[in-house]
């Protein structure tokens, strides 16, 4: 690759030299700016008092609904709020490549039904907790080494150094792709959702690049078939047929964007949270029964994901119209920290006994990886407390967030003991 | 105490099986299902109450006897 995704400045609140400044959230969100990113908390608090379901006409226009009782309702309005454009931001038209949209582009997360059923069920039985068995022991064996690589040092960026490495290691792994290729990974997936989220040209070139990437792939498992997930979509039959090139590569594609950014972005916000938390990092560290709930608060209070519908007709919604087209927000972050269904919802409370959070989404796109990004969130933290139980943050004003479609941290400098 | 699973609900999101293995099991899919009749043993009733309270997608149930 000539140009590499930039790690050394924070690409989205870098890359936009002018910002009008916020005045209203209710009719003029804006899901990059910086102080949004650090902190959404409070504007989704604001909005839920005021305005539950907020407008804004940047970046072609979007919907962000704050309520968990909206979200969960949304949610099932299949297909009239339509996943096919699931990203945030649409393409330009001139952009738009019709064998990569759709059911095509990443299904099923990219489809409605009838499509997004069958691709649904072909891919779920590798993602069972049973199925997910031998990703365990191959996580737990490379937090590890990943952890030896740096504990010598007395501190690390426990983003780029610890979080990031992890995810697309193991869904390399899952895939039975090159582990070698992990950095090229790490920068298809940031241009094509965090750089390129803002920049569509960029976003486009990674998309062949992932999309042929994958079309390598399966053409050579259809010749030579392995132990490995690609082969086993390739040989999945739906009605007495094997499911098409286009479709398996869309899956893969899913595979690589869907499972990584997303789960590294939670294994970094709890290392970030409990780097700054003292009283939370020396309980969890020394309670190790609250190691369920914990995870789920932290899933909960960082819920990651935002994923996007689009209004298949005008829909009137909660005292507002979404237009054909409309790109509406599902804003699970902020359904999570929702005061009407959680109490105390401001709150990490690492022993949340009640905690229907939505952070991996609700209803038929609930994220199909659901248990393998718990798995490793959980091998991960308990991996670094086992080792690294005393840690902070070395330099709280150096810790950038990402944001739009996923937000964690980017840059999370820690010094252990 | 009997719990029940929608399984018209259930989407897969695994916590009953994570919470309470002695009470529930998962399909081929990852959805959901009640371990023989549903009837809860004595002295799991708060984790049958507790994997009700942790199902995003409110699809179980508890009939008192």
């Amino acid at each position: 690759m000539t140009d590499t995704a930039d790690t050394s400045t924070n690409p989205v609140t870098d890359a936009v030299p002018e910002r009008c400044p916020v005045t209203d959230l209710a009719t003029d969100y804006d899901m990059f700016d910086p102080d949004y990113l650090r902190d959404p908390f409070s504007a989704w608090a604001e909005l839920r008092d005021t305005c539950p379901i907020a407008h804004t006409e940047r970046y072609g226009g979007s919907w962000l609904p704050t309520k968990y009782d909206d979200l969960q309702a949304m949610a099932k309005m299949v297909p009239v709020l339509s996943s096919k454009s699931p990203i945030v931001i649409d393409m330009p038209e001139a952009l738009v490549d019709s064998d990569a949209t759709g059911y095509n582009a990443a299904a099923p997360i990219s489809a409605d039904p009838p499509e997004q059923s069958w691709t649904r069920r072909a891919l779920l039985p590798h993602f069972t907790p049973k199925a997910i068995g031998p990703q365990t022991e191959y996580t737990q064996r490379l937090c590890n080494d990943l952890i030896d690589g740096f504990i010598g040092d007395g501190g690390c960026d426990a983003a780029v150094d610890y979080a990031q490495q992890i995810p697309p290691r193991v869904i390399a792994h899952k895939l039975g792709v090159d582990e070698g290729m992990v950095d090229d990974f790490i920068e298809w997936v940031r241009g094509l959702l965090e750089l390129g989220l803002q920049d569509p040209e960029l976003r486009a070139k990674y998309r062949k690049i992932i999309r042929a990437f994958f079309a390598a792939e399966v053409a050579d498992r259809r010749v030579n078939p392995r132990d490995d997930l690609i082969t086993a979509l390739c040989q999945t039959e739906v009605d007495g047929e094997f499911l098409p090139d286009e479709v398996v590569i869309g899956m893969c594609n899913l595979q690589l964007v869907a499972g990584i950014d997303t789960t590294w972005s939670s294994i970094g916000s709890a290392l970030w949270h409990f780097a700054g938390h003292d009283d939370d990092r020396r309980r969890l560290a020394t309670e190790p029964e609250l190691w369920d709930t914990a995870m789920e608060e932290m899933l909960r209070f960082y819920a990651p994901v935002t994923m996007a519908r689009n209004a298949a007709e005008d829909i009137e919604y909660g005292g507002v119209t979404f237009k054909k087209g409309d790109k509406i927000l599902m804003n699970f972050p902020g359904a999570n920290h929702d005061p009407d269904i959680f109490e105390n919802a401001g709150e990490v409370v690492l022993d949340r006994q009640r905690n229907r959070h939505i952070a991996f989404g609700v209803g038929i796109h609930r994220c199909a990886g659901s248990n393998l990004a718990r798995m490793e969130m959980e091998v991960a933290l308990k991996a670094w407390f086992e080792r690294i139980p005393e840690f902070t943050l070395s330099d709280p004003d150096a810790v950038t967030w990402c944001g739009g479609q996923i937000r964690g941290p980017r840059k999370l400098p820690v010094v252990f003991g | 105490m009997r719990i029940a699973i929608d399984a018209e609900k259930c989407e897969g999101h695994s916590r009953c099986y994570a919470l309470a293995p002695d009470l529930v099991d998962v399909d081929d899919l990852g959805y959901a299902f009640v371990l023989g009749t549903g009837a809860v043993p004595d002295g799991l009733e708060d984790r049958a109450r507790l994997i009700v309270d942790n199902c995003p997608e409110f699809a179980i149930t508890i009939e008192e006897d």
